[in-house]
């Protein structure tokens, strides 16, 4: 976008952009048609403008209007219960314990339960995690079923009175029925203490077009409140969230940027998208 | 076929000859599924270069029907970019071979070190497995459960949790290893971003502690436009030999192949599909050219 003047290649610049930071062919095409529509309305002269107003596109995309607080207070007596999930390697357990962090500053007890039973070493990496930030974790033995660990957890944390219950749950790829289904039955079981106030999906900054199903599938099953974003410290855009929000109507709510328990942030609109199109500061 | 594909072809089906805008149309769609399935934009518009080179030579030499001569041309060229028939591990003359593996955050590496451990283990060697995380929370005890599941000793003298010098446990661990007498040393590191300059320069210390023969770049298949950026990071870092693609058994397309294969101009060893150990194969660059089609 360095000429002043607009011509085929300001367009071919700005959907180059746009595709190269995984927002996708769909979305690309529809936001840049409205931009050429704006464009001629608005009788835009100079490739500046144009790329304004395509941040303000992209902008209204991610409906900057909408609540992206995290439901974490505790209702009366029952702490809050956010779920973790998402397929393997995106940052779960990671940003458990980041959130437990930012919890923990804030004054509130938090209590996590390591509901991922199956990856080698996944429960004493959360409880590594816990010892960090200073959380109890309830965790079972290996190869246990992971939706009575959720539910042990939850009901300690109620014991226990502590504001905030993470549960953290096991990779998986959305795919995969069985697990799917595993994963629907851990919140079908923890809803029996009372409902699950955040499900918090992650997705890796890196993904393609295979984020668009994670997210679909996974709200199919247990009904996504919240992307968290992760390694957005790395050189990945993050622009498949864009079609997310456009398709679900799923709004990022925090995004993670690096591998250290402050490395947590919440997700601004303005932000991610000068950071896309790379005119951020 | 993908619907998009499918429609093409059909679309030239039945017609005679390949003409110039018949090549156009159809590289507009190839172009379109090549981005889709998460093939790199400046990968798709190299392959679309050669592919329509390749099309106007051939609309007038053979004797296919036009819609058989795209599809083959297309399959063809994808395979002979993701590696023809492949390779194999590269072993050294005189043991223990090294494997250093490398690659971003939660791409699959330390899970890669139990297979390729069972794999090569499983084959008469005598592998040893090196904890050279010593970052990510618990990825020392990640590494010795699978271990003990893969049979295979696990040198790790240094807990790790933030604690240790993985440049100096990776060079230990040859010496371990001789004197153990293991033929096969795999190197198991952090995670880590192709922009984080200290990361990058710890890995080539690791590199120049053990001298790999092999360094395997994994890349989870899920990956999308990074990935070119990415292969460039740790190609100029450490440099690699060989890539693997994990996750491969998910359904997202994978052109993270293309990418990388463009980028590093190394060979995809292996394909990672699952998290049990023994979800590992060799690569198949046919597959892999159809599953990037939607084919
Ligand atoms: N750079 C960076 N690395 C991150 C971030 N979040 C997580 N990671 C790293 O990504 C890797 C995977 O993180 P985990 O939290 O173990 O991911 P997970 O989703 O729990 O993984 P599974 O439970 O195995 O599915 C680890 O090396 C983390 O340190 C982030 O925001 N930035
Ligand atoms: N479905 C599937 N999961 C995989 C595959 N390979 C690894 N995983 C899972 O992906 C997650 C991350 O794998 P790791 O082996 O810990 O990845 P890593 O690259 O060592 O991660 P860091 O050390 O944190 O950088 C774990 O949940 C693994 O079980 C695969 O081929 N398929
Ligand atoms: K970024
Ligand atoms: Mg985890
Ligand atoms: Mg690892």
């Amino acid at each position: 976008l360095s000429r002043d003047h607009i011509d085929d290649d300001t367009w071919e610049e700005i959907e180059d952009s746009l595709i190269g930071a995984d927002v996708g062919i769909e979305a690309t095409t529809a936001i840049v048609e409205r931009l050429r529509e704006r464009t001629r309305v608005l009788g835009t002269k100079t490739a500046a403008d144009v790329r304004a107003l395509l941040a303000e596109e992209l902008v209204a995309a991610l409906e900057p209007g909408m609540d992206r607080t995290l439901r974490s207070a505790p209702t009366g007596d029952t702490p809050a219960v956010i779920m973790v999930v998402g397929v393997n390697g995106a940052g779960k357990t990671t940003t458990c314990g980041k959130i437990a962090r930012v919890l923990i500053a804030d004054g509130r007890t938090v209590l996590m339960g390591a509901a991922d039973t199956f990856r080698a070493a996944a429960a004493e990496q959360l409880a590594t995690w816990g010892s960090r930030v200073g959380a109890e974790v309830v965790r079972g033995p290996e190869g246990a079923d992971p939706a009575s660990v959720a539910f042990d957890a939850v009901k300690r944390g109620i014991e226990t009175r502590v504001d905030t219950v993470l549960v953290d749950t096991a990779g998986r790829l959305q795919n995969k029925v069985g697990l799917m289904d595993e994963l629907g039955k851990v919140k079908r079981v923890v809803e029996k203490h009372g409902p699950v106030d955040e499900t918090l999906l992650v997705l890796d900054a890196t993904t393609g077009q295979n984020g668009l199903e994670q997210a679909r599938v996974f709200t199919e099953v247990v009904d996504v409140t919240g992307v968290v974003l992760t390694k957005l410290d790395g050189t990945a855009k993050g622009g498949i969230v864009i079609a997310v929000q456009r398709k679900l109507g799923i709004p990022v709510k925090l995004v993670g940027l690096g591998e250290g328990p402050d490395d947590l942030a919440p997700f601004e609109p303005v932000q991610f998208v000068d950071a896309l199109l790379g005119t951020g500061a | 076929m993908s619907d998009r594909l499918s429609g093409i072809f059909g679309k030239l089906r039945g017609k005679g000859k390949l003409t110039d805008a018949d090549i156009d149309a159809t590289a507009r769609e190839i172009r379109l599924a090549l981005l889709e399935a998460d093939v790199a934009l400046p990968v798709v518009k190299a392959f679309i270069h050669t592919l329509k080179e390749r099309a106007r030579g051939a609309a007038v030499s053979e004797a296919l029907n036009p819609a058989q001569q795209v599809i083959k041309i297309v399959h063809e060229e994808l395979i002979g970019v993701l590696g023809g028939e492949g390779r194999r591990l590269q072993f050294a003359k005189n043991p223990p071979t090294v494997i250093m593996l490398a690659g971003l955050q939660g791409a699959g590496k330390t899970t890669l070190a139990g297979k390729l451990a069972r794999w090569l283990k499983a084959q008469g060697h005598q592998p040893l497995l090196v904890a050279a995380d010593l970052q990510r929370p618990n990825a020392v005890n990640q590494l010795q459960v699978l271990g003990q599941r893969a049979g295979v000793e696990v040198y790790a003298p240094s807990g790790g949790n933030g604690e240790g010098d993985p440049i100096q446990v990776a060079r230990d661990s040859i010496e371990h290893a001789k004197r153990q007498a293991r033929d096969i040393v795999i190197v198991d590191t952090a995670g880590r971003l192709g922009i984080d300059e200290e990361m990058m320069a710890q890995a080539a210390g690791i590199r120049d502690a053990v001298d790999p023969d092999e360094v395997i770049f994994v890349i989870d298949a899920m990956v999308g436009q990074d990935a070119v950026r990415t292969a460039e990071a740790f190609r100029d870092g450490v440099g690699i030999t060989g890539v693997v693609l994990s996750k491969l058994d998910g359904d997202a397309r994978g052109g993270a192949a293309l990418s990388v294969r463009h980028v590093t101009g190394q060979p995809i060893l292996f394909a990672s599909t699952g998290e049990k150990l023994e979800d590992f194969d060799v690569f198949h660059p046919d597959r892999m050219a159809s599953r990037i089609l939607g084919m």
